[in-house]
This record gives C-alpha cells, structure tokens and sequence, in this order.
C-alpha cells in the first residue's frame, strides 16, 4: 500500500513538474514518466483474482502513454523546429502556485464528497484531480499548440487515474476504448500541429487571431 | 556534557566543512586541491591583522560582521544534535532559529549599505532578495517537521528519522533543506562564492570592505551558518536521538561529511543558475514543501 502511495505522490510531483519546467523536450520526456508511473497504477489497485486483467490494462498503458505517446511527441517536436522555450501567459511560478492550489481544493473536494467507502484508495483522488487541473492549466497557460496536445494528455491521465479503481468490475474494455480515443486524438493533433506549423511558421495559437476570411 | 560536547563541536569543526568541499571541487576539477584545513589558517591570519576601515562608515560598519557572527552562534545553541536536545529548547523555538538568521544576515547587509558603495548596496539588495524568499520556505520545512512529530521544540522535532519505511512525502523535507542550504549559504546554483566580478556577486560584494578581524568575524560566522544548516539537514533524515551515543556521534558526522560531499558534487556538476531563475528553484522547493505539508496534514 505505501509503495502505490508514493506512485501516486510521484504523480502529483510530475503534475507540478508539468508547470515548473521551461523546455518543451523535458515536458514531452515528463509525459513518459507520467506514463511509466500511470502504468503501475493498475497492478497495484488489482484486488486478488483480477492480475489477469490488471497485467493487460498496465501493459497497454505502458505501450501507449509510457512509449507511444511520448515518441510521438519527441517525433513532431524534432520534425517542427520549434523554439524550444515554453512562452507562458500565466508565469511559471504563478503556474505552480496554481497548481498547489489545485492539489488543495482536490484534497477538500475529497472529503465533500459523498463516495462510496472503498472505493478509492486514499489519495487517488486528490492525485487524479490535480492531473486534470495540471492539464486544463497547460492548455490555458502556455502559447504553443505542442504545450496543448500535453495538457490534454495530463488531463486524461487524470480521467484515466479515476477509472482505475472501477476497472475490475469488467471495464477494462472501456479504459482500452478510452486509451484508443486518446490515440487517435494525439494522432491527429500531430497532423493538426504539422498544418499549423506549415500555415503560421510557428505553433504559437496567438496568431490565429490574424485569421481573416 | 553532551550539549556542551555538541556546541564544541559545531563552533570548532564548522570551518571544516568548506575544506571538504573545496576538496571534493579540487579532486573532481583534477586538481591537488588548497590544504582541507585551509579555513582555519585563513582565520588565524585574519585575526592577526589590521583592519583598514573606510572614513565614509559609521559605527553600523564596525559593529555589523559581530551582530552578525553572535546572532548566527545564538542560532546554534537552539539547535539539537546526535547526544541530546540543544542548549535552549522552548516551544517554537524555530521560530527564534530562524529570525537569529535573519538578523545574521540584517547586521551584514546593514554594513554593507553603510559603506555607500553601489556595489555593496547592489549585493545586499540581491540577498535580502534571495533571503526572504527562502525564508517561507524554512518555515514550511519547520511546520513539516512539526506535524511529523508532533512537536514544537526543535529538540523535538529532530534527529527522530522518517516515521514508517515510505514515507515519500517526508523525505521531500531533507532535498528542500539542502536547497536552502545552497541558498542561505551562497553556494552554486544561486551564488559562486569563488566569483570576483562585482556583477555577479552576491554575498561575496557586500562584504568587499571588511579587513582584518571584522572579516575573521564573517568567514567563522558563514562555516558556524554552513554547519547549521548542514546538522538541519542530516538531523531531518537520520534518526540520531535513538542510536547509542558512540554510534549517534559517527552517524551525525559521516552524514555532515556527505553533506559537504554532496555540495562539493553539485558546484562541479552544475553552473550557476541566472538569476532570475534563482526565484523559481526557491519557488519550486516552496511547492515541494508545501505539498510535503499538505500530505502530512491530510495523513
């Protein structure tokens, strides 16, 4: 039990780190981590008698969000040549801050709540909401479109931490669709981020105020 | 006799510190290295001489480098070490630990103003900086240790280990204290203490004017700080108090010795870091501490 909490304060230090650091390459190596740590959520939450489905569900992660996604991103970020700075709107340190006070509300949404007793371990969902405010953080605070596609990413991860505890009632097949969804999305993205770059010269989501009919 | 064995040792080994790590630079750089017990022969020479003090200072001048060096000593006596709780222990005496810092730090800076010098004001003003944003830090370090242990002396709170085989949100606090031991004690990443270009110096340009004893004074005040901050850190991770006293001793020393170690391993290793970034490591290490204190409380 003390090993799954720290996968999940591991978790919650990678959300912060999301907001923290200033280089698009350390983020996109940040959502391998993420991934790695996602994928032994599973194993650890698995109650005697469903390893079989937990082995599966932790290796899909693992292929998907540890490897998949991750080498997507370091793929289109060396094919776009873009300025490796992250631009915020909001300030780093105000980000973090931010995220802090995500952690926090998450803590206090937790005892409001009126969960079923057992359902979720004890700090999975804290963990699981500060990924999804860490995500929406990134996408409203950061310029580039690459910074968005990563955002969104975290927040699903978040969704995907909240899914965990309900996979052994036979839903696994419903997290896969979900990963799927994701994979598709990121795909996509990719081609969407490879137009803009082509269109604008940059990825930065500003100029599309230039937009004229 | 144990407090007095733990003071004897705080105010004759602190300057030992620096030699180990300039040591550790040496080897690391290739080098033979200055002799390890360097700090002490610069003190023995510093106390001999003259001091050559400038007309434009007044009394704050004179009196700065000793206000500094009595504050920083008092700070030591709150602490606690391997034998038995320190010298003056009351509830919330952290509170007082850090505030003798501050004014430590208050007597250097007030000094360095007084000479008139735009480069000394420039230096004080970057470390009142630097200090005060590191100082919310320390204190949420402290309320950690607290709600760890459930205690509000620091002879409490130190030196009991981390409670439970994983306790990852208790380990944060040690990293943190060495952040701030980098920090309060101008070592890379936030200051070069080996710079002399004035534009980049931070608490080696404010003290530019002292000579002679005044300076004897700051260099023994900045180990005796070192060493607090150093004895924080090891006593924050390794549970001490519960060892015998022999083995207590050993282990509070080997873990200064790798705390010096692990500065020495960290100037090489690194660069300075700019210092509009330095806010950010300082903001980053208050992020870390005040997850590490919301998990304990939510615990």
């Amino acid at each position: 039990m003390e090993l799954f909490e720290s996968v999940l304060v591991a978790l919650i230090c990678v959300n912060l780190a999301y907001l923290a650091f200033t280089r698009l390459r350390t983020l996109a190596r940040l959502t391998a981590v993420q991934g790695i740590l996602l994928a032994w959520v599973p194993l650890l939450c698995a109650g005697p008698g469903d390893h079989g489905h937990a082995l599966l569900l932790a290796l899909a992660v693992l292929a998907i969000k540890g490897i998949g996604f991750p080498w997507l991103l370091a793929r289109t970020l060396s094919r776009l040549e873009v300025n490796p700075v992250i631009e915020p709107y909001l300030g780093f340190n105000l980000s973090l801050v931010a995220g802090v006070a995500g952690l926090l509300f998450s803590l206090w949404l937790e005892t409001r709540l009126p969960f079923p007793p057992g359902l979720f371990p004890p700090l999975l969902f804290p963990a699981a909401l500060t990924s999804i405010f860490t995500g929406l953080t990134l996408v409203v605070a950061r310029h580039k479109a690459l910074t968005q596609v990563i955002g969104y990413l975290a927040a699903e991860n978040g969704i995907f931490l909240l899914g965990t505890p309900l996979s052994g009632q036979g839903s696994v097949w419903l997290e896969l669709s979900v990963l799927l969804d994701v994979f598709v999305a990121v795909f996509v993205m990719g081609i969407a981020l490879h137009h803009i770059s082509k269109t604008f010269e940059s990825i930065d989501v500003g100029r599309f105020c230039s937009l004229r009919d | 006799m144990n407090t007095l064995a733990q003071l004897l040792a705080a105010f004759v080994l602190a300057p030992l510190l620096s030699g180990i790590i300039n040591r550790v630079k040496a080897r690391i750089g290739g080098r033979a290295g200055r002799p390890i017990l360097q700090t002490y022969y610069d003190l023995a020479k510093l106390v001999r001489k003259g001091a050559v003090i400038s007309r434009t200072t007044s009394w704050v001048f004179a009196t700065g480098p000793a206000v500094s060096l009595a504050a920083t000593a008092a700070a030591l006596l709150l602490l606690p070490g391997p034998g038995g709780p320190a010298a003056i222990g009351f509830s919330g005496d952290f509170m007082l630990m850090a505030y003798c810092l501050g004014l430590s730090r208050l007597g250097l800076i007030l000094a360095a103003l007084d000479t008139g010098s735009s480069f000394e004001g420039m230096g004080a003003s970057r470390e009142a900086a630097f200090a005060a944003l590191a100082e919310p830090v320390l204190f949420l370090c402290f309320l950690c240790l607290a709600t760890d242990t459930s205690g509000l002396s620091l002879s409490a709170m130190l030196g009991t280990g981390t409670d439970g085989a994983m306790a990852p949100q208790r380990l944060f606090v040690p990293a943190i204290l060495f952040v701030l031991l980098l920090t309060e004690n101008s070592r890379i990443p936030v200051d070069d203490p080996n710079t002399h270009l004035e534009l980049t110096m931070i608490h080696e340009v404010m003290v530019l004017d002292h000579s002679g004893p005044d300076m004897a004074c700051i260099v023994y005040g900045a180990s005796l700080k070192l060493w607090l901050f150093g004895a924080l850190t090891t006593l924050s991770v390794l549970p001490v108090r519960q060892m015998p006293p022999l083995s207590a001793w050993g282990t509070f020393l080997g873990g200064m010795f790798a705390v010096a170690v692990a500065v020495g391993l960290v100037e090489s290793g690194m660069a300075r870091l700019r210092m509009e970034r330095v806010p950010r490591l300082l903001g980053a290490a208050g992020a870390l501490a005040a997850l590490s204190l919301v998990l304990m409380v939510w615990r």
